[in-house]
């Protein structure tokens, strides 16, 4: 049975970090780094993380399609926010998805993404229902070191199954070398790597083909007549290196986003096919390859289906939703690089009882709100008792989902006093369409954005707190522009 | 029918210690300083006082739980002692309860006291804290400041009045205050300020800056309560009496139901109605001679005065910058300073509220004494936020009247 792509999504936080800030701030440590300074890269909120990102993928790839068909979710990252809780399942939870699913997690490679993938379309041949897939990265990096510069943070996702694929798989294969270009310990949040010219030349020069030979041999598809490669390294030159070693055209070299987003660690690979299939047509041969301890090398076909996919914003359409950040400082600022003074309000201990959380997790994670089904009022959160004066009906509320609707602002504040790692913080009543409203966290609100009263807005799954005793964070969901008037128009 | 409260309560004596940043004492400190001159003021012994409330909010930042730190303060006889809290409502809650001890007939006198230490948390402003455990996984991170601000983009989005008008009204509101609240010897902030230095001051929450927000205080108030009969018997004249003790508590319709606009309050249009019926008053603009609200900020006074209704509805800022709630206008409004200038220890700031309308109606109020002589006073706090808040209102004034 022929599987292949059903649908995909993107994900790229709006901010962009200016590397010309990056290199200036360490110009005078290790000056090399100009050599770098060009253009910029996704830096997420700090209400972000790989789940929250992961889950906008998934948003953007569900988007016009039935979630409940979805049979399993499947996540990988190198950067979980949990490393004993699954995180694929906090994904199925905020996407409101049924409990009856296969949930599971990818890490340890930067090849985590690519493999997750090859694993998806593997098991989709079982048939059982489609795959989601989602992939996410925000990678630490250390100030003044080159990742700092050429990482980049984002996510992508895919629904993977049978039936009318987008882009049907032709092959897949893996090389697997324990090659170690770079590691990260047990409990170690940065990156230790070795010479470049080494990783360049014996590894990835030699163990990619290797994998990209096995699948055009598999399929017996040409080196020539790939439309795409896909290859997520940002070394300059990789994927041209590996496209000529293999007789790849350099017309099929596929823009890494290094300029305008940087590399999305394991989840860079995804990255560039959700992009290649924005662009793509029937026909199209989209190859896709990996580099971590070996690589994994994908080819799918394009199919006359990717016509009839509803639209999405997709890599693109998030890579266009951007403000450029040149303040440095809030980088080193949002990723703990700097010790900070941040006020003794900051202090709060952000304890979640457990058992709080799991009673109201619909409402915390799904934002199911509650549809009166004696008088049609919608209300978040659902309680027992109707809240309209005129009703007050007991425990007539059905589950009613809010995530996913628009809303327009009612009242705003910008709030300097209370504590936020991201002053001041914006949050107001949002009313939204069909009913209902919520006093609501803004988010992503850029400096060039001016709110007011009727400003449109759209959920977002982000972090609400963290608890920084206990290492736990807490998700909400947060109204974000969508559509806010910029500064002085 | 229910025949209210008006007349059936005399105020006996109060209290009031001074406001503002007392490093040196404790809760304990405040409470006598505003029981002492309490008691001294009603000519009674503590032995007469039968039962007591004590009002304190954020108690965990000084007294702890319950109401025996002020049967302990007081060395108090074992008598029924109960602790209220309702947000910024608290004092009024103790004097509601007091009140109607009395006016049941289950005691004949009643004491209650308010107070409230604050700078003990080592920064400006309330402290930061949490919200309950459900309210914890949704509720946004707002402050004080930050929920009343939203009045003001609501406000002005409703009544189409451009920023700098809604800026320079409520700029006038605060300049008022600090005028008011230099004449009171017991103010926290007794200062002199003009327009341009509350509008060009840092923010806080937009629109509201520095100057836009009340002081954050330690205080104490008190207030002893018996029934007419028994002041006269006691020998007190021209009694102060109870008019209306009205509360409104949200129910969720503004926090979720998209019947309320954003820029008024619904508590204290409930309240008012209420309370102006209890006293008896048909038209407030009238027969009101001076108002206390809840000025926690200078965008709540503003739309306050609408919801009182004394303002017409979009006439607020008109009649601020005609100075009719000077203190020599037509009502002042906040003649002792207010919460802005007097301060605002949580729990005493109704008793307060309540202390300067015994002093004014006893022509007692010294340098800011209104010369034309009032009968009713009115009261109000507002606790919480404008989404979800309780919403307190007392008239006090001439017995008889």
């Amino acid at each position: 049975m022929e599987v292949g792509i059903l649908a995909y999504g993107g994900y790229i936080p709006q901010s962009r970090l200016q590397r010309s800030e990056i290199a200036k701030a360490h110009a005078w440590f290790n000056p090399g780094l100009k050599g770098l300074a060009k253009g910029e890269r996704a830096m997420a909120n700090w209400d972000e993380d790989s789940v929250t990102m992961a889950v906008e993928a998934a948003r953007d790839c569900l988007a016009g399609l039935d979630r409940d068909q979805v049979a399993a979710v499947y996540m990988a990252s190198t950067t979980f926010p949990f490393v004993d809780r699954q995180n694929a399942g906090i994904v199925a939870d905020a996407l409101d998805l049924r409990s009856n699913l296969q949930t599971l997690d990818f890490a340890s490679s930067q090849r985590a993404g690519s493999a997750a993938l090859a694993v998806a379309l593997q098991a989709a041949k079982g048939g059982s229902g489609p795959i989601l897939f989602t992939t996410a990265e925000k990678r630490k990096t250390l100030a003044a070191s080159p990742l700092e510069l050429t990482s980049g943070d984002g996510a992508a996702s895919f629904l993977v199954g049978q039936g009318k694929v987008i882009a049907r798989l032709l092959g897949s294969q893996t090389e697997a070398v324990d090659f170690v270009d770079h590691f990260r310990g047990e409990n170690e949040d940065y990156d230790y790597s070795w010479e470049e010219r080494w990783i360049r030349d014996e590894g990835v020069v030699k163990i990619v083909p290797a994998a990209v030979n096995a699948v055009l041999e598999a399929t017996g598809v040409k080196a020539g007549d790939i439309t795409t490669f896909c290859f997520p390294l940002a070394a300059r030159g990789s994927a041209a290196a590996v496209a000529k070693k293999v007789g790849i055209p350099e017309s099929a070299i596929a823009d890494n986003l290094q300029a305008n987003c940087g590399e999305t660690g394991t989840a860079h690979s995804m990255v560039m096919l959700a992009h290649a299939l924005e662009g793509a047509n029937p026909g199209d041969k989209i190859l896709v390859a990996s580099f971590g301890q070996g690589s994994d090398a994908l080819l799918f076909e394009v199919t006359d289906e990717i016509k009839s996919l509803p639209a999405r914003r997709g890599v693109s359409g998030y890579l266009n939703r951007r403000y450029a950040e040149n303040n440095y400082s809030k980088f080193l600022a949002f990723h703990d690089l700097v010790k900070m003074e941040r006020g003794i309000r900051a202090e709060t201990d952000k304890k979640t009882g457990l058992t709080t959380l799991y009673r109201n997790k619909g409402m915390a994670q799904s934002m199911i709100g509650g549809e009166c089904s004696q008088c049609g009022t919608v209300q978040f959160p659902k309680s027992r008792m109707c809240v309209n004066e005129n009703c007050g009906a007991i425990d007539t509320q059905e589950d009613y989902s809010f995530a996913e609707r628009t809303s327009k602002v009612n009242s705003f504040t910008a709030d300097r006093l209370t504590y936020s790692p991201d002053p001041p913080a914006y949050y107001g009543m949002v009313q939204f369409e069909g009913g209902g409203r919520l006093m609501s966290d803004f988010t992503d609100v850029s400096p060039d954005m001016e709110i007011a009263v009727g400003t449109p807005m759209r959920m977002m799954f982000r972090v609400k707190d963290y608890d920084n005793k206990r290492n736990f964070r807490r998700y909400f969901w947060k109204a974000a522009p969508d559509g806010a008037a910029k500064k002085g128009e | 029918m229910a025949s209210g409260i008006k007349d059936k309560v005399a105020i006996l004596g109060m209290g009031c210690s001074n406001f503002g940043e007392r490093w040196n004492d404790n809760a304990e400190d405040l409470m006598i300083e505003a029981y002492v001159e309490a008691l001294a003021d009603a000519g009674i012994e503590k032995s007469q006082i039968e039962a007591a409330w004590l009002a304190t909010a954020i108690e965990e930042e000084h007294v702890g739980k319950s109401a025996v730190p002020l049967s302990m303060a007081l060395r108090l006889p074992n008598i029924p002692v109960t602790r209220v809290e309702n947000y910024c409502a608290s004092g009024s809650e103790a004097f509601r309860g007091a009140v109607y001890a009395v006016a049941s007939g289950a005691c004949d006198i009643a004491l209650a006291l308010g107070v409230e230490k604050l700078k003990d948390t080592g920064y400006g402003g309330l402290p930061q804290r949490n919200r309950g455990s459900v309210n914890d996984l949704f509720w946004a991170n707002a402050s004080a400041p930050g929920s009343f601000a939203q009045l003001a983009s609501a406000y002005s989005a409703k009544h189409g009045v451009n920023k700098d008008d809604m800026k320079r009204a409520m700029a006038h509101i605060s300049v008022k205050s600090h005028d008011n609240g230099s004449r009171n010897p017991k103010a926290h902030l007794r200062n002199k300020i003009d327009e341009d230095k509350v509008m060009n001051a840092p923010m806080i929450a937009e629109p509201l800056g520095l100057f836009d927000c009340c002081g954050v205080s330690d205080g104490s108030a008190c207030a002893i309560v018996t029934t007419p009969e028994i002041a006269r018997s006691l020998g007190k004249k021209d009694l102060i009496t109870v008019k209306a003790l009205q509360l409104s508590a949200s129910n969720g319709r503004e926090a979720q139901h998209n019947s309320w606009d954003g820029s008024h309050f619904v508590t204290t249009r409930a309240a008012a109605n209420r309370a102006y019926k209890e006293a008896g008053i048909t038209k407030p603009r009238d027969q009101v001679s001076m108002f206390e609200v809840h000025d926690c900020f200078s965008v709540t006074e503003l739309v306050t005065m609408e919801d009182l209704f004394i303002s017409d509805e979009g006439n607020a800022v008109k009649d601020v910058m005609d100075g009719f709630y000077d203190a020599d206008g037509k009502i002042p409004c906040q003649i002792d300073g207010g919460l802005k200038c007097f301060g605002h220890p949580i729990g005493a700031s109704g008793l307060r509220m309540i202390y300067e309308m015994y002093l004014q109606m006893q022509g007692r109020a010294g340098d800011r004494q209104r010369k034309e002589e009032p009968v009713f006073g009115m009261t109000h706090n507002l606790g919480g936020f404008p989404h979800q808040n309780v919403c307190s209102i007392t008239i006090v004034g001439k017995e008889g009247a």
